[in-house]
């Protein structure tokens, strides 16, 4: 059964009306009344996107990874682009989908934080507390149809406590152990899984890093929107640190021996 | 004073025949009235210092700051009415995210300075308002490096080397004057401006005061921040010290 | 087929956001004659990927209000927040917690607030009445509402609600010569076809699994009718002399 409150007492087929009702029903307009509403246009698609954001529990804190790649449809268009922000001392957001939305997001929070700094009132602001700041605004955005076209992952570490947890253009939150946004999260959240669940409090900061290589190894290999060019960030007691962007070791030698497609005839 | 009773002196909209605004001379006065702020711009950052005259002894140590934050890289001390600097630095912090939003990038303490003295000015126009009873050190560390203004009463804004304001002016002035403020280091200005803030406190008239010390610069990676407390203490003991051994 | 209309006179269509998405899983509550269960299971998908083992969607909101809140997992989140704090906002005003009755009522006008932008969730609550009795009340995301003595709702519900039905309201079974159905079932009763419905939903529904938590809302001055039996069991009340609520938590199959 369809539940969307969208398609509530309309025909089950777009194509065809079978109880005959004239006019037919149009879907619900939600957006904008006014006059000039045609000319307000909201986000209706991701332009500029990054790929898979992955992210992982471990002893120490939070490892985090993504590449620096940020593509133009199929075409690999921006190939340095930092797409893991620190935001203060405790906190390291890495985003995948619209580009230009990520970076307005980040103008955002560099206000939050200016502001908060202002205060000097002695409080600052862990991952928990922008994690749920970032969720008000890509849900107040969804709601108003116009969302931020992005998957956000967010990892922190403050007051001896690990933070990770996820939002979206929908205002979508969930945390776990392990995380993966985009492509990673059908590619490399299983492997994650398997490596992490069970064991964040004993697996080391070389585990860990070991952890996230392989995978986004395995994505850069599977993933057609990915490059194999990478930063890591870390979040510990330490605080944060993003690292400078590296690649895996590939191998594709294998590729001349497939037959079936590409350019071989025989 | 000769101008009471003239009329000339219950607006800020009316000069007096000799082209006065009284006004903004007594809310001068109002700034005469509060404890020192100095402000010290040296290599690599600037140190501000206020003596904060404690005139109950049921307050809360550390209340009622003059120091605040205006942004990442720029602090500011007032001397004066106190709600007034409260007023102003919302402002500032208002126009500093301002500028941000519209050049990304962080705000040039001149610019500020350029829009608080504006800000300023426009209530020393009109009969309805009050100017403004402080003057403010704005201290920060932007692109040029350290610099350090005072906006007055009647809006005007100087940049210095070294400020002061308040009560204490005179004799802070003159011992400012005297440092080598162009090449000390920024923890030396930290120790000349206790020892001054202790120096220009007037014992006799009032007993209690607090020593507040921020500073920026690159001993705080460029952020505007309380002096750490080892430091402060330091400061605060040769300060001491240095008043016993004074004359 | 009579009368079909080609939509081939309708003008092209814009591709749209679409603001909402299921997140899959199941809650359920059980009215007891002077108690109430309010379960759910912990997982949250969307499509086949799971997105996490562990998020809640049952919710304490007084120590004799607990809300499941199942559906679309933002709104979900969003509604309980909003009706915490309209919770809070009463609580300042006339110094004690809202009847179960008018949180009834609370959450429908909510949810019908937004009628033509509705909460994609379907919302149970659960708890105690102001006369004692054990209650459940059921809505539709626009705030239809009534009280029930069970209800399922969510992915598994059409497994879970004839389940509930055979077993609560003995729909389908002839008491024995002589006897008659029981009105309400003990607590310890109802826990285990909770915890029957949740196993049996694992089995046959992919949304359903990971985790249950289940509340249990007990009257002032009941006794605690097995429940200091039942392993795991935590307190989450803030006063042992009103109504009282307990938690307890079960493993379910993570495949």
């Amino acid at each position: 059964m369809d539940h969307s409150p969208m398609n509530w007492g309309r025909p089950r087929n777009d194509a065809v009306d079978l109880y005959g009702t004239y006019p037919i029903p149009q879907r619900p307009y939600n957006g904008s009344k006014g006059s000039f509403s045609a000319g307000v246009q909201h986000t209706q698609q991701p332009i500029v996107t990054g790929t898979s954001v992955l992210a992982i529990k471990y002893k120490d804190g939070i490892m985090m990874a993504a590449d620096n790649l940020a593509s133009y449809g199929s075409l690999a268009r921006f190939k340095d682009v930092q797409r893991l922000q620190a935001v203060g001392d405790y906190t390291v957001i890495g985003a995948s989908g619209d580009m230009s939305d990520f970076q307005y997001i980040q103008t955002v929070l560099d206000e939050l934080m200016v502001d908060e700094f202002t205060a000097a009132d002695g409080h600052s602001l862990g991952p928990a507390e922008i994690h749920e700041y970032l969720s008000q605004i890509m849900y107040a955005r969804r709601s108003k149809m116009n969302p931020l076209w992005n998957s956000l992952l967010v990892g922190g570490f403050k007051d001896g406590k690990r933070f990770l947890a996820y939002v979206d253009l929908l205002g979508t939150t969930y945390s776990a152990s392990t995380l993966a946004t985009g492509y990673g999260s059908y590619i490399a959240q299983p492997l994650l899984r398997k490596a992490v669940e069970g064991y964040e409090d004993v697996l080391t900061e070389e585990e860990a890093l070991k952890i996230i290589e392989d995978s986004m190894k395995v994505l850069y290999y599977r993933d057609a929107r990915s490059l194999n060019k990478y930063q890591v960030a870390k979040i510990t007691a330490a605080g944060t640190s993003i690292s400078e962007s590296r690649s895996a070791e590939t191998i594709w030698s294998f590729a001349e021996d497939i037959r079936g497609y590409g350019a071989q005839t025989q | 004073m000769t101008s009471i009773g003239t009329g000339y002196d219950l607006s800020a909209s009316t000069y007096s025949p000799d082209g006065r605004i009284f006004q903004v001379e007594y809310a001068n006065k109002a700034v005469e009235n509060s404890g020192t702020a100095i402000g010290l711009r040296v290599k690599g950052g600037v140190v501000l210092a206020v003596e904060k005259l404690v005139h109950s002894k049921l307050l809360v140590p550390g209340a009622n700051r003059r120091i605040q934050t205006v942004d990442r890289h720029i602090g500011m001390a007032t001397a004066g009415l106190l709600a007034d600097g409260r007023h102003l630095a919302n402002r500032a912090r208002d126009e500093a995210s301002n500028y941000r939003e519209l050049y990304r990038t962080p705000p040039p303490l001149k610019s500020l300075a350029d829009r608080l003295g504006l800000y300023v000015q426009a209530y020393t126009l009109y009969s309805s308002v009050r100017p403004f009873g402080i003057s403010t050190i704005f201290g920060a560390v932007d692109k040029d490096g350290p610099s350090l203004y005072v906006v007055e009463p009647s809006g005007v804004f100087y940049g210095y080397h070294g400020a002061a304001v308040g009560k204490g002016r005179q004799l802070a002035k003159t011992e400012l004057e005297k440092l080598d403020l162009a090449s000390i280091s920024m923890r030396q200005a930290v120790l000349d401006a206790a020892r001054i803030i202790y120096l220009v406190h007037d014992d006799a008239k009032e007993k209690e005061f607090e020593l507040e010390m921020s500073w920026i610069g690159d001993e705080t990676n460029g952020l505007h921040l309380p002096v750490p407390k080892d430091l402060f203490d330091e400061a605060e003991r040769k300060a001491k010290e240095a008043l016993e051994t004074f004359e | 087929m009579p009368d079909m209309v080609p939509m081939s006179v309708a003008q092209p269509q814009e591709r749209q956001f679409n603001p909402y998405s299921d997140n899959g899983g199941t809650i359920l509550a059980v009215a007891g004659a002077n108690f109430s269960v309010i379960a759910g299971d912990t997982r949250q998908s969307e499509g086949y990927s799971i997105q996490t083992r562990y998020a809640p969607k049952v919710f304490r909101l007084t120590d004799k209000a607990v809300l499941a809140v199942n559906g679309f997992a933002a709104d979900g989140n969003m509604f309980v927040k909003k009706v915490k704090q309209r919770l809070e906002w009463y609580r300042h005003a006339h110094s004690k917690d809202m009847p179960l009755r008018a949180v009834a009522r609370l959450i429908q006008s909510m949810l019908y607030a937004r009628r033509f932008f509705p909460y994609y969730v379907y919302n149970i609550l659960g708890g105690i009445e102001e006369d004692g009795s054990g209650a459940v009340y059921s809505f539709d995301p626009v705030g239809s509402y009534e009280r029930e003595a069970c209800r399922a709702a969510g992915a598994a519900s059409s497994l879970v609600q004839p389940f509930l039905d055979n077993q609560i309201y003995f729909k389908n079974q002839t008491p024995a010569p002589g006897t008659s159905h029981p009105a309400h079932l003990a607590l310890t009763d109802v826990l285990a076809l909770v915890i029957d419905s949740f196993t049996s939903a694992t089995e046959r529904h992919i949304e359903v699994g990971d985790g249950l938590e289940m509340y249990v809302v007990l009257a002032k001055g009941s006794p605690l009718q097995g429940l200091e039996l039942v392993q795991g069991v935590q307190e989450m009340s803030t006063t042992t002399d009103g109504e009282r609520v307990f938690i307890v938590r079960r493993n379910l199959k993570r495949d």
